[in-house]
């Protein structure tokens, strides 16, 4: 508290936290010099610049980043080939390891089969089921949660409990307790992406701004409108992140569930191959099962691009 | 431009902003002290402290950090429920927020994912008026501050000057009867401060209505306030309430004004002699 003697009597000790004001251009090029005059008497400042940048070098930088990636799967594959096509006596055993070919000529001939579809679409709609599930519980229940601590106090516990069981672990309780099969995928599906949005949900509800929610009763929001305007859109984009980390685990319990109690399914594809010895199946499965991944998770992405056009 | 207020003026307001009613926004403190509870007992931030604000005044509460300046401004803003006193708007006892005590913030506090318009739109939105839309409002002010060209940006866009201008305007859109100011311009540069003092001026001048306004810029209080309040810590009190007559419309030539810089010397004598008891307080 040495502070004492000197510091209110210095002009402003505080730092400009904008240098945008000296910045000189506004996105679309220089300010107009003349601006019309205002009651507030104010020449217009220059807004801060843009964060995107310059367009073209983030064209170039897409296009360099297509190429090394389409590079890297390139060597991947001829890296297969090479060991499935020698069966090179490593310690690990490449000698029933399907070749790219042969799971090419699988992925033609699957391509044309009714059967296959069925089970790809039946995961998907399992995904849909499950992971929306628990999107529309787990997203007002962690906002619920963050705002009454009643609510927070109550539900936490249970949280802490349940969350460690790997959803793997409820398939025996799921089977017991959910009248058919399906059923209990679902909600295998549910329990690996609730944990994961409800949490992201909660941590975003503790970080809101409290002068955000003081200027909003200011200006006479009701708690329902605090909730819609202010708490909901606050929490967005941490939500976002618990959905993209959500969807990855409803498709880790999802493939477990169905290699276990499952019939049809693209989890249970995989693992019938196996007991049928198609070989070439098993990698079939399994690409397909990374290629639905990465479509859901760019899906989620996608939708939290076109919902928050204030964070791009 | 006044006219394309008056005609948008909504019925709970006086006919036009030009010719508001200037008996509305009368703020009087009643004996408010603040206190929280510690390990040790209650620890008193502000003592007990009445003031008196006249409609259409423009006081700035002047101190150092840690006064009780911001707390006071909270009290009257209903963030903070006095331990003992009250405060009483216009008569009414200020029982919590409210769209009648318009509020700025330091940290401008616009909603991010709201456009300029829409978060200028919000108060009138609450409100739920149905004509004029809060959109026209929300266009109303959002010229005064001079960013019609910025209406659909959102708040990252913006300058920090800018992102305040908004903020005034968002405040001033539900038509209150006080504005409360909490270090409005503590994080602006200092040109950019020059400009929106005076804005701030202009604006107050058409609009008539009651600031309350927290700095511990001593220049910044002189120049603008009708009466400079200044506040000592440790409780938190006022120690003298200095009148400001010089005249009035303002400008940028005024801190070379003689008066002006007697009644800054006047207020800077108050807080040294104020600091150097605390000093001494602290080294006993």
């Amino acid at each position: 508290m040495a502070r004492g003697l000197s510091p209110i009597v210095a002009r402003d000790d505080v730092e400009a936290t904008d240098t945008a004001d000296v910045t000189g251009e506004s996105p679309n090029g220089p300010v107009p010099a003349s601006t019309p005059r205002t009651v507030g008497g104010l020449a217009d400042e220059s807004p801060a610049p843009s964060r995107r940048g310059n367009r073209w070098s983030g064209v170039l930088g897409q296009s360099r980043g297509a190429l090394l990636a389409a590079i890297s799967l390139a060597l991947f594959i001829v890296l297969w080939h090479i060991l499935t096509h020698n069966r090179l006596p490593l310690y690990v055993r490449f000698n029933n390891v399907p070749s790219p070919e042969a799971v090419l000529t699988r992925i033609l001939a699957v391509s044309k089969s009714r059967a296959f579809a069925t089970d790809v679409l039946l995961s998907c709609r399992r995904i849909f089921l499950g992971f929306g599930i628990a999107a529309i519980v787990a997203v007002p229940l962690g906002m619920i949660m963050g705002r009454f601590r009643l609510a927070r106090e109550l539900v936490f516990p249970l949280v802490e409990v349940f969350r460690p069981i790997p959803a793997i672990a409820w398939v025996p309780m799921a089977i017991m307790i959910w009248p058919s099969n399906e059923e209990s995928i679902v909600f295998i599906t549910f329990l690996g992406s609730f944990f994961p949005i409800l949490l992201n949900t909660l941590s975003a509800m503790k970080a809101i701004d409290p002068v955000l929610i003081r200027a909003a009763r200011s200006l006479g929001a009701s708690e329902g409108a605090l909730f819609r305007e202010v708490y909901f859109p606050a929490c967005l984009p941490s939500i976002f992140t618990g959905l993209a980390v959500g969807m990855g685990v409803a498709w880790v319990s999802l493939i477990a569930a169905e290699m276990i109690s499952g019939q049809f399914g693209i989890g249970y594809f995989t693992w019938e191959a196996y007991s049928l010895v198609e070989y070439a199946d098993i990698a079939l499965g399994m690409i397909s099962i990374g290629v639905l991944g990465l479509l859901s998770s760019a899906l989620v992405r996608l939708l939290g691009y076109a919902l928050m056009p204030w964070a791009r | 431009m006044l006219n394309l207020l008056k005609s948008r003026t909504p019925d709970r307001t006086p006919s036009s902003l030009s010719v508001r009613n200037r008996d509305l926004g009368h703020i009087a403190i009643e004996d408010v002290s603040m206190s929280y509870d510690t390990m040790r007992g209650p620890h008193q931030v502000l003592a007990a402290t009445s003031l008196d604000i006249a409609p259409g005044e423009f006081v700035c509460l002047l101190g150092p950090s840690g006064c009780g300046k911001s707390t006071l401004l909270n009290s009257v803003a209903g963030y903070a429920t006095p331990r003992t006193g009250r405060v009483c708007v216009d008569g009414a006892p200020v029982t919590g927020p409210s769209p009648d005590l318009g509020m700025v913030f330091q940290q401008y506090s616009l909603f991010p994912w709201k456009t300029v318009r829409q978060n200028v739109a919000f108060g009138p939105r609450m409100l739920g008026r149905g004509e004029p839309t809060p959109e026209a409002i929300a266009d109303t002010f959002i010229e005064m501050v001079g960013l019609s060209r910025f209406a659909n940006r959102y708040p990252r866009e913006l300058s920090g000057g800018m992102q305040q201008r908004v903020g005034i305007a968002r405040a001033l859109a539900t038509y209150p009867r006080v504005l409360l100011m909490d270090e409005p311009f503590g994080a602006l540069d200092s040109q950019t401060r020059h400009v929106m003092q005076e804005s701030l001026l202009n604006i107050w001048s058409e609009f008539g209505i009651t600031v309350l306004f927290v700095t511990h810029d001593i220049d910044e209080a002189v120049f603008l306030a009708d009466r400079v309040v200044i506040m000592s810590a440790s409780p938190g009190r006022i120690i003298a309430d200095i009148k400001i007559d010089l005249p009035r419309p303002r400008d940028g030539d005024l801190d070379v004004d003689e008066r002006f810089l007697a009644l800054r010397k006047q207020c800077l004598a108050h807080i040294r002699a104020e600091s150097r008891k605390a000093f001494e307080q602290q080294n006993r």
